[in-house]
């Protein structure tokens, strides 16, 4: 075992294929062979523009897409997922309390109390007031929604969080809020992520180091610093242009 | 917390089947009279306070009958929608939520049997089961009702299956049956429940129809549609006969259906 990766990407070529019984199949290749490593305790991040490939290479990395060439090499055990509508990655049938005791119930070796126990030390390290277990989603607001997803995703004690878009959905003073959590949480609880972003903003407040994409290749990738102080592609002096 | 408004709608409905329903329940363990009993009363009584529901012309008390009739009518109802949402929700929940070849076959099977009158459809049934008994007019309304529920389901669970919280069960490592029942059941109840209740009055109906047509309850057993069948030869002389069991399978069936449309209407509100 690599400690000092999480995760690495070995020449990954992934697409889609659509079609029936009735109708010839197509492929469509998103990602063309991708190479790069996540390193312990890091926060990498992913821009491009929509449509580069960002969502499927989550979805790669998480084996929903199956890759057609390559390698994907975890070094933890399940990687979690942050999506960016807070609302619908909780399920909206059950209080927070159930959402959140849902995984260790999955995961099956804690017993009641444990689970409660546990429940209510993540929702305060996620700085949500207790009474908030009663709640259903939709009696919460986007960032407290958001923090939820965040412990729910954590309450198996991930060591590798993958993070698209979490803070595209909310307005700016809770972003602020929800990108200090994250780091926070990574200092506290030893993670590393992979942090998607189209915001290169919040990517500059918040990652160590960047990976720029450009219909699914990744065309340059750097330290924060390197990458928005001296960009050597022409891609991302577009991209850094566009921001501005 | 939100609070919850009152649904008119379904607290109407849920009054009136519930009368009707507890009068029936009533009726399995005392009704006023024995309901075969002849002369009971005076042949031909128009109703009175002895008897609710006036006499046939054997003197047979017609509230009684309709009591047990109607109890009759309840137990097939019930039993044919439980019938179809168990298969249905078994091969909905199973073809929406994996989808694939299998899923496709089945549809359009779905789609042919759907095709005919559901009535028609059970009548065929019924006569390779046998007519007759109560057992096989549930097995073949049950058999007929499948597939409409299966279509139901299966497109809310195809519509739920890559929502975010299904995903993020999935990487939690939730297996399949869990992420079924657990997860995505609970959700589908808005659109579930009302087609529950709509089920149970197109079996109530069809199971009249088919009694009424002779194909169905036979005595001495009976049921609502089966004595209106007997009571459209007598509409003449006792017309009270007909008029009661008749608003009896109607009061049933708009209560349900009443508890149905507030069902749907609270399902609007909420997602």
């Amino acid at each position: 075992m690599n400690k000092e990766l999480v995760l690495s990407l070995d020449h990954v070529t992934s697409g889609y294929r659509t079609g029936g019984i009735f109708k010839r199949g197509t492929y469509q290749e998103v990602l063309h062979d991708l190479s790069f490593d996540v390193r312990h305790g890091e926060i990498l991040g992913l821009v491009g523009e929509s449509g580069s490939g960002k969502s499927t290479l989550a979805r790669t990395i998480l084996g929903m897409v199956t890759p057609d060439a390559g390698e994907v090499i975890h070094y933890t055990k399940r990687p979690q997922m942050i999506f960016q509508d807070p609302y619908s990655s909780l399920n909206p049938a059950y209080n927070v309390e159930w959402i959140l005791q849902e995984p260790l119930r999955i995961y099956g070796k804690y017993d009641a109390a444990e689970r409660k126990r546990r429940c209510q030390e993540m929702v305060e390290r996620v700085g949500l007031p207790l009474e908030c277990l009663e709640a259903r989603p939709n009696e919460l607001s986007g960032g407290q929604c958001q923090r939820v997803s965040i412990a729910q995703a954590l309450i198996q004690r991930p060591r590798f969080l993958i993070a698209d878009e979490p803070v595209s959905a909310l307005d700016v003073t809770i972003q602020a809020q929800i990108l200090d959590l994250l780091r926070q949480l990574r200092d506290e609880l030893d993670l590393s992520y992979l942090f998607i972003s189209h915001d290169l903003n919040v990517v500059y407040q918040l990652c160590d180091r960047v990976l720029v994409m450009k219909k699914g290749c990744i065309v340059e990738q750097g330290t924060v610093d390197e990458i928005f102080d001296h960009p050597k592609e022409d891609y991302t002096k577009q991209l850094l242009a566009a921001a501005e | 917390m939100k609070k919850k408004k009152i649904n008119g709608f379904l607290l109407t409905g849920l009054l009136i089947a519930g009368f009707v329903v507890g009068c029936i329940v009533l009726g399995f363990f005392w009704t006023p009279y024995p309901p075969d009993a002849m002369e009971a009363g005076a042949p031909h009584t128009a109703p009175c306070f002895a008897h609710l529901m006036g006499t046939d012309k054997f003197g047979r008390d017609i509230f009684s009958r309709v009591l047990r009739g109607a109890g009759t009518t309840l137990t097939i109802g019930v039993s044919t929608v439980a019938l179809g949402t168990v298969g249905g929700l078994l091969i909905g929940s199973l073809t929406g939520y994996f989808g694939g070849t299998v899923d496709a076959f089945l549809m359009r099977v779905g789609d042919v049997l759907t095709a005919f009158p559901s009535v028609l459809l059970a009548m065929v049934i019924l006569s390779v089961l046998g007519p007759g008994s109560k057992y096989n007019v549930v097995l073949a309304l049950g058999l007929v009702f499948i597939p409409t529920f299966a279509r139901v389901t299966r497109t809310a669970f195809a519509g739920l299956r890559d929502v975010n919280y299904v995903k993020s069960a999935r990487l939690m490592g939730a297996s399949s049956p869990r992420i079924l029942v657990r997860h995505i059941l609970p959700n589908i109840m808005p659109v579930l429940l009302p087609a529950i209740t709509i089920g149970f009055n197109n079996a109530v109906l069809s199971e009249a129809s088919m009694s009424y047509l002779g194909i169905g309850i036979t005595p001495p057993e009976a049921s609502l549609g089966y004595m209106l069948s007997e009571a459209q030869g007598m509409f003449a002389r006792d017309p009270w006969y007909a008029l009661c069991t008749g608003f009896t399978l109607v009061l049933l069936v708009f209560g349900v259906g009443l508890i149905g449309e507030g069902l749907q209407r609270r399902g609007r509100e909420v997602f």
